[in-house]
């Protein structure tokens, strides 16, 4: 379970998140919003990678608003970029193996990768360098979390730049994921068929929640399109 | 041998033991022992320290181990080894350099290779070069490498530093005929108040001729790096020297990649990065569980690798 308490956060006297109140609890919970709703700070302020300005973190009623990205990873949290890292010199297999905090076998590395629809054998033993395009980053960014485990996954837009065909892969990766997870998945997207197979929606705008609720509530007010967005045109 | 410089042997050539095949190992000056095989002849120069080695002409899928070891503190030594390598062989080479300097004077080795490679002849030359020990003295090395490539020859040079090795200076030194190519990669950590300067300096003659001279450094603590490349296209010829390096704490690296063509159908690039370790890359490795030192590691390891 995670909570945010009366949490704030500003940079340079702006505001980008205002007095969020809200508690996670179910399995698979989609934040979406206009572009600059806040939506990746509060990711990141989930994984620890940025403090909240005010108010507090609980996740399990425990407070991890002081915990380093390092202690909040070790306490069960992942985190997926939306703009995936580079490295050189560093294989895909070595960060699987740093997700899953052992050394794993080839033919581990191979089940996480073909679960998210890469041909293992093709990318095992390849560097996380330029040579890899954006959707096969993002790829293996998603069977890092998988490799993780752990029992809070924050997807910070998993479909940002990957190509259609492989869109409805993903969509398959976590519909299983839906299925299957013990824990919590918290996912950014701006994608129907995503939303659609959450079990909550939460909607920011300005810095706000806007609503928050069971998809089939939140859901048909998204698409209500004919109206304009009810979030969007008021703000 | 004792266990010190059973532990060089295997830091420098991977050997855990005298090897099987064509050797020469050096140890504290003086050659322990040499074995020249049915194709790799290994003969002591008479005229000064080092040896001449002969790899008969056809020979394929043969390796050569030439490592030195120093163990005893102070000592200084200048060796040459020049290598025949005769046409048509395939053959690796294995040098390297490993000192340990447990007193207080400076121990310092200075090898002067020199490699002939005919037509035809594909080699690769692996030389590592690491230092240990828990005296002040200083581990000294300074390599010096000439090669010469013959019509459609092809090296491959493979240059690790990686630990304890106070000063270097590395220089190379390559002649290239047509359609031969050199491939250089070399890797370098300095810590401490190490210092290394590194030089290369290629010739590109024949036509079709080509190089890729790709240094990957990392400097941390106080130390110095200085890396120096000029490639000259003298015919018609493709060049690419390439230093990406990593800085950190209160190093100091310099990198100079000079290309020169004579020659209006000589293609050369040359690039030079210094930057220290991206931000994003360490967060990374933290939202994976890593402490930021161990991310900083991990980085480093896989950049040098």
């Amino acid at each position: 379970m995670l909570e945010f308490r009366n949490v704030s956060y500003s940079v340079a006297g702006k505001d980008i998140l205002k007095n969020i109140n809200l508690t996670i609890d179910d399995r698979f919970v989609a934040i979406t919003g206009p572009n600059g709703s806040g939506k990746s700070t509060m990711a990141k302020l989930i994984a620890g990678i940025i403090k909240p300005t005010e108010g507090s973190i609980l996740m399990d009623g425990v407070d991890i608003t002081d915990l380093s990205i390092t202690e909040r990873a070790k306490a069960g949290i992942s985190f997926a970029f939306q703009q995936p890292v580079r490295f050189k010199g560093i294989t895909v297999r070595d960060l699987i193996s740093l997700a899953a905090g052992k050394s794993t076998s080839i033919a581990e590395a191979c089940s996480y990768l073909s679960e998210v629809g890469l041909c293992a054998k093709d990318y095992v033993n390849r560097e996380v360098d330029a040579s890899l395009s954006g959707g096969e980053l993002k790829r293996i960014e998603i069977a890092m979390i998988n490799a993780r485990g752990t029992k809070l996954s924050v997807f910070d837009e998993p479909e940002a730049g990957i190509d259609l065909w492989s869109f409805n892969n993903l969509i398959k990766v976590f519909e299983k994921m839906h299925e299957r997870t013990k824990g919590t998945i918290i996912i950014i997207s701006h994608q129907e068929r995503i939303l659609n197979i959450s079990d909550k929606i939460i909607v920011l705008a300005n810095g706000g929640v806007a609503e928050y609720g069971d998809r089939e509530e939140v859901f048909p007010k998204l698409m209500d399109v004919r109206s304009g967005c009810n979030f969007t045109k008021n703000s | 041998m004792d266990s010190i410089q059973k532990k060089l042997l295997a830091e420098v050539a991977d050997l855990h033991d005298v090897p099987q095949g064509a050797y020469s190992l050096r140890i504290n000056g003086s050659l322990y022992g040499k074995n020249s095989s049915e194709n790799i002849e290994i003969v002591a120069k008479t005229d000064k320290p080092g040896i001449d080695i002969y790899v008969k002409a056809g020979t394929k899928n043969e390796s050569l181990h030439i490592p030195v070891i120093l163990s005893q503190s102070g000592l200084k030594e200048l060796v040459y080894n020049d290598f025949h390598i005769g046409e048509d062989c395939d053959v690796t080479i294995v040098a390297g350099c490993g000192i340990h300097n447990g007193g207080d004077a400076a121990s310092e080795h200075s090898g002067i290779h020199a490699f002939y490679v005919s037509k035809n002849a594909k080699i690769k030359y692996v030389e590592k070069h690491y230092g240990q020990g828990d005296g002040n003295g200083e581990n000294i090395m300074n390599p010096t490498t000439y090669v010469e490539l013959a019509e459609n020859a092809h090296m491959e040079m493979e240059t690790v530093q990686i630990k304890g090795v106070d000063s270097t200076y590395r220089k190379t030194v390559a002649k290239v005929s047509k359609n031969a190519t050199l491939v250089v990669h070399e890797k370098i950590m300095t810590h401490g108040k190490q210092v290394a300067d590194t030089e290369f300096e290629v010739e590109l003659n024949g036509e079709n001729s080509g190089t890729h001279v790709i240094s990957r450094a990392v400097a941390r603590d106080q130390s110095k790096q200085k890396f120096l490349s000029v490639i000259k296209g003298n015919n018609k010829c493709s060049g690419h020297t390439e230093c990406d390096a990593i800085i950190m704490d209160n190093a100091t690296v310099a990198a100079i990649p000079e290309i020169l063509a004579v020659n209006p159908d000589a293609s050369l690039i040359h690039e030079a990065a210094i930057g220290k370790i991206a931000g994003e890359q360490l967060i990374k490795l933290m939202t994976l569980g890593l402490t930021e030192k161990e991310a900083e590691e991990e980085i480093v390891n896989g950049f040098l690798r």
